[in-house]
């Protein structure tokens, strides 16, 4: 198998951002290479420098049995986590971590993934509903709690499919497999004979029947229970799946339409206060002076100040708005120095760390029949999750518990136990299903600020950011300046490559292409704004660049878009999905038509293990200088699938989030500060934006299962760009394209 | 849509957020939660008609409605999005009329027939917008959604069957950033035809 971050180049650029890449062993035995990114060195959570001054699982799940029943009280004690939480979270969960099984005979599953939107309830539920052979509607599942889930690490980098649901079907598979053996013992019989589904184990030829709970409560199984799975469970095959694979509504989705569903934001707590921090008008200012007067003299309020850390706690959302902007009127802050946008590509090409290398091929790139060189450059954006960072915090017996939202339950404990000077024990971190991240809520500081408040209030405080902090205070997507050379022989064919990108990252920096001598670089810059992921990160920028290059090849070698990738491609299933693409959107037929002011563009990429192409049509028009996006086909390949249409969905929504970096989200930076932290003026995608889009995912089933969160949205911008190309003759370099500036 | 040919999982579906409640429920009397107010000498007691029935609150009249509606009132489903009349997460109706309720003072809808989307379903049966979502699958992470069924309920009321552009143009007040519009428009259609896609 083939991935593209395995590459040599890739692991050098990654080395620079603090990965390494390890080995796992997955359930077919065959060995996955995954990289593991660290939170404290992928993202820049913000330092608290404060001054120092669970309920039973039990009684919530009912009468339930534990299937460790005989065993330690497993719920009470600390499980998973003993190293520090990284990307992809502890080490193996014990079985009696992972499931429980209930007198009712409702099954749960349990796991420290979260559920913003992409589905991992669903998947886990799926997963978990196949290996232990039970219907749907017996599994339930418990995600992101510290105290009462395994920690599967952060929901990010596409990593719930590859990673968690492996441990989860072993798991369900292994708790299976051990009851069938145990009852086998117990019945002399073959295990072989005993048929386990529905939650009962049977053997026909005696007419023996248990359910899965009773044969359970024994003492040996619990002994097995408390450890992993083994590292030879056999898990269900892709052809033999019955509830993997197949269509389910996603579990939440009726709540939600009735607007029952609980949100962060929608939670409450007796006696709770609503919060409201302090920030500087200007990025980052420091805080010279403030006066907490005006605050304390309103009913009902509480304000706080500890070093720079400002904020009040009112008994309503409006009433801390009031107090805040009274507190705000008597600040004093200290100036700040940073690039407004016209500035920031050459402030970022300016500060590269260690300078920026020549070209390696330059001689052979002089000596190509034909040679290009252009630069791409890449904005910054904001992930504008719908539901802001939201955290309510309550201490109990100086215990810490923090409801909120966020990608990384975690890391959250771990900021708050370093904010607070708490042992572990002290911090539980409840997730409840919330409204959307894209990679943008890895970090923890909504939840340290709620409950800094919260200590000072002594009553829960629940803390909603702004949208204006949202856009401004929460980490952004790296802007990027991408350098591109390369040349071509007199056959036409690629024999030079390189790829540099400042700032962005090395995501899908490898050029997937078939060429001689090629080379491609992730440089760090010194960031004048605060930077973290964000969806499919730098594959992006990285994407827009090689793709929209890699047209701007063909022009000159005059060759078909198309002709001329595959002319490149010796890598199969990028080489299938930009096939399929084009052949679904007819390209072969629709390149041949002109119409004024349209045009059709393609380009295809691949990121953590899977693989996407994208044919996009456009209009243009040019007395309004805009682009509209009528028709997209996206194909896309993640090896066997899981959840149809959640995938579907996935991808729908990939490419309609995709459209607004590429066409008009862009954070400005003017005068020391956010110039457009509002809806109204950074505008993401809207109604009338949304072209018509055909989905397909080619379903491979002999290959592992990537994730799907990411890489759909990666090739939309450049088949936007080579379409608007197509359509103009104006070559759009920059995310977003605007067509005025390439014209101007 | 085959995910309406799936089996559901109310189990699994409900079960953090019960999960969530109880949790509560075991930790403090929520009898205690109290109704929030601003200043006491800017308090007015205004008249609210929500959902059919007659709510009294007594607060400041520059509050914004969705404020009062899920401080005071414990109606959730309206969400904060923006605070700012740009993504339509707050909708609720106004005699009819969609309308951003988190810039909405409280006082100007004094006596005037407030609906939210907890009023839209009468039990547990779902009203036929909200089926439409549920069959298409038009979500993802839902926080935008009874923003955009409010919206599309409205729509629906004054033009029972518009065109794709009328249902385009009525939801673009709301935004979806999870970028479900394709299926939000499919459903809207089809709460439009009777239910038929």
């Amino acid at each position: 198998m083939t991935h593209a971050h395995r590459s040599a180049g890739e692991r050098r650029t990654d080395a620079g951002q603090g990965r390494r890449v390890e080995s796992i062993r997955n359930s077919q035995s065959e060995i996955l290479d995954c990289e593991e990114i660290d939170y404290d060195e992928l993202l820049e959570p913000i330092r608290f420098h404060f001054a120092l001054d669970r309920r039973s699982f039990v009684q919530i799940l009912g009468s339930g049995v534990l299937i460790t029943a005989i065993g330690s009280p497993v719920f009470a004690q600390r499980r998973g986590g003993r190293r520090r939480g990284g990307f992809f979270g502890g080490p193996p969960a014990p079985l009696s971590a992972r499931i429980h099984l209930a007198d009712d005979g409702m099954i749960t599953v349990f796991s420290g993934k979260v559920d913003a939107g992409q589905g991992a309830r669903g998947e886990v539920a799926q997963a978990a509903a196949e290996e232990l052979r039970v219907p749907l509607s017996q599994i339930r599942v418990l995600l992101g709690d510290t105290n009462d889930c395994p920690n599967d690490g952060l929901t990010a980098g596409s990593s719930t499919t590859p990673r968690t649901i492996p441990a989860v079907r072993q798991a369900a598979a292994a708790v299976r497999q051990l009851l069938v053996d145990s009852v086998a013992k117990k019945w002399d019989v073959e295990p072989r004979a005993i048929d386990a589904r529905g939650g009962k184990l049977s053997h026909d030829a005696t007419k023996r029947e248990v359910t899965y709970v009773e044969a359970a409560k024994d003492e040996q199984l619990a002994q097995l229970f408390e450890k992993p799975a083994p590292a030879d469970v056999q898990v269900t095959s892709v052809r033999q799946w019955k509830t993997l694979g197949t269509e389910h509504k996603p579990p939440a989705a009726r709540e939600k339409v009735l607007g029952r569903h609980q949100y962060p934001t929608d939670l409450k707590r007796p006696g709770m206060l609503y919060g409201s921090v302090l920030r500087s008008p200007k990025y980052r200012a420091k805080l010279v002076s403030v006066d907490l007067t005006p605050a304390r003299a309103m009913e009902g309020v509480i304000a706080v100040q500890d070093g720079q850390f400002v904020g009040v706690a009112a008994p309503s959302s409006f009433a801390a708005k009031q107090a805040i902007e009274a507190v705000a009127k008597t600040a004093k802050w200290g100036d700040i120095s940073l690039p407004s946008t016209d500035q920031l590509y050459d402030y970022l090409r300016k500060n590269v760390e260690g300078g920026i290398p020549t070209n390696p091929f330059a001689a052979e790139t002089a000596k190509g029949a034909k040679s290009l060189r252009a630069t791409y450059t890449i904005a910054y954006v904001q992930h504008a999750p719908l539901e802001p960072r939201t955290a309510l915090a309550e201490w109990t017996d100086g215990k810490l518990n923090v409801w909120a939202g966020t990608q990384n339950p975690f890391g959250m404990r771990r900021e708050l136990m370093e904010a607070f000077r708490l042992p572990e024990t002290a911090v539980h971190v409840i997730v409840p299903d919330f409204g959307s991240g894209y990679g943008g809520k890895h970090t923890g500081e909504s939840a340290v600020e709620a409950a800094r408040l919260a200590r000072a209030a002594k009553k829960p405080v629940m803390l909603r950011w702004t949208r204006e902090e949202e856009f401004t205070w929460a980490y952004f997507r790296p802007a990027a300046v991408i350098d591109l050379e390369a040349s071509l022989d007199s056959r036409d064919k690629l024999a030079t490559w390189y790829h540099v990108n400042i700032n962005a990252g090395g995501s899908s920096v490898e050029s997937p292409y078939d060429v001689p001598h090629k080379r491609s670089e992730a440089l760090r810059s010194r960031a004048p704004l605060r930077e973290g992921s964000y969806r499919a990160l730098a594959a992006t920028g990285n994407t827009f660049a090689r793709e929209s290059f890699m047209d701007e090849l063909a022009v000159a070698a005059g060759a078909d878009p198309l002709e001329f990738r595959l002319a490149h491609l010796s890598d199969n299933r990028l080489k299938d999905v930009l096939v399929e693409a084009a052949r679904r959107f007819n390209w072969t037929e629709r390149v041949k038509q002109k119409h004024r002011d349209r045009g059709i563009g393609l380009a295809c990429s691949t990121d953590k293990g899977s693989y996407v192409a994208c044919c996009a049509e456009v209009a243009v028009d040019r007395t309004a200088n805009e682009i509209h996006v009528l028709d997209v086909c996206e194909t896309f390949d993640c090896g066997p699938v899981l959840c149809p249409d959640n995938l579907r969905n996935q991808i729908e929504g990939a490419v309609t989030m995709g459209l607004g970096p590429a066409l008009r989200e862009e954070i400005r930076i003017e005068d020391g500060a956010i110039a457009n932290a509002s809806f109204g003026r950074y505008r993401v995608p809207h109604f009338a934006d949304v072209p018509t889009i055909a989905v397909h995912a080619i379903n491979r089933t002999g290959v592992p299962a990537a994730g799907a969160g990411e890489t759909p949205i990666i090739a939309i911008a450049p088949a936007i760009g080579n379409a608007v190309f197509r359509a103009t003759g104006i070559r759009l370099r920059s995310m977003p394209m605007k067509l005025s500036s390439a014209q101007a | 849509m085959a995910a309406r040919r799936g089996e559901n999982s109310p189990a699994a579906s409900q079960f953090n957020a019960a999960y969530s409640r109880k949790l509560w429920t075991l930790a403090g009397d929520r009898d205690t939660l109290q109704a929030n107010s601003g200043s006491r000498d800017m308090q007015q007691t205004i008249d609210l008609s929500v959902n059919g029935q007659s709510r009294s609150v007594t607060t400041d009249p520059n509050r914004p409605l969705l404020d009062v509606l899920r401080e005071d009132l414990n109606l959730t489903g309206a969400k904060f999005g923006c605070g700012e009349r740009h993504c339509g997460a707050c909708t609720v109706l106004v005699d009819g009329r969609p309308v951003y309720s988190c810039s909405t003072r409280v006082s100007s809808v004094k006596n005037r027939k407030v609906e939210t989307i907890e009023g839209l379903s009468e039990d547990d049966k779902l009203h036929p917008v909200q089926d439409a979502f549920l069959a298409e699958g038009a979500l993802q992470c839902g926080y935008c959604t009874p923003g955009m069924i409010m919206t599309a309920v409205a729509l629906l009321r004054t033009t029972p069957h518009p065109t794709s552009g009328e249902i385009r143009s009525a939801m673009n007040r709301n935004i979806c950033r999870c970028g479900t519009y394709v299926r939000i428009l499919k459903a809207v259609e089809e709460a439009a035809n009777g239910g038929k896609p």
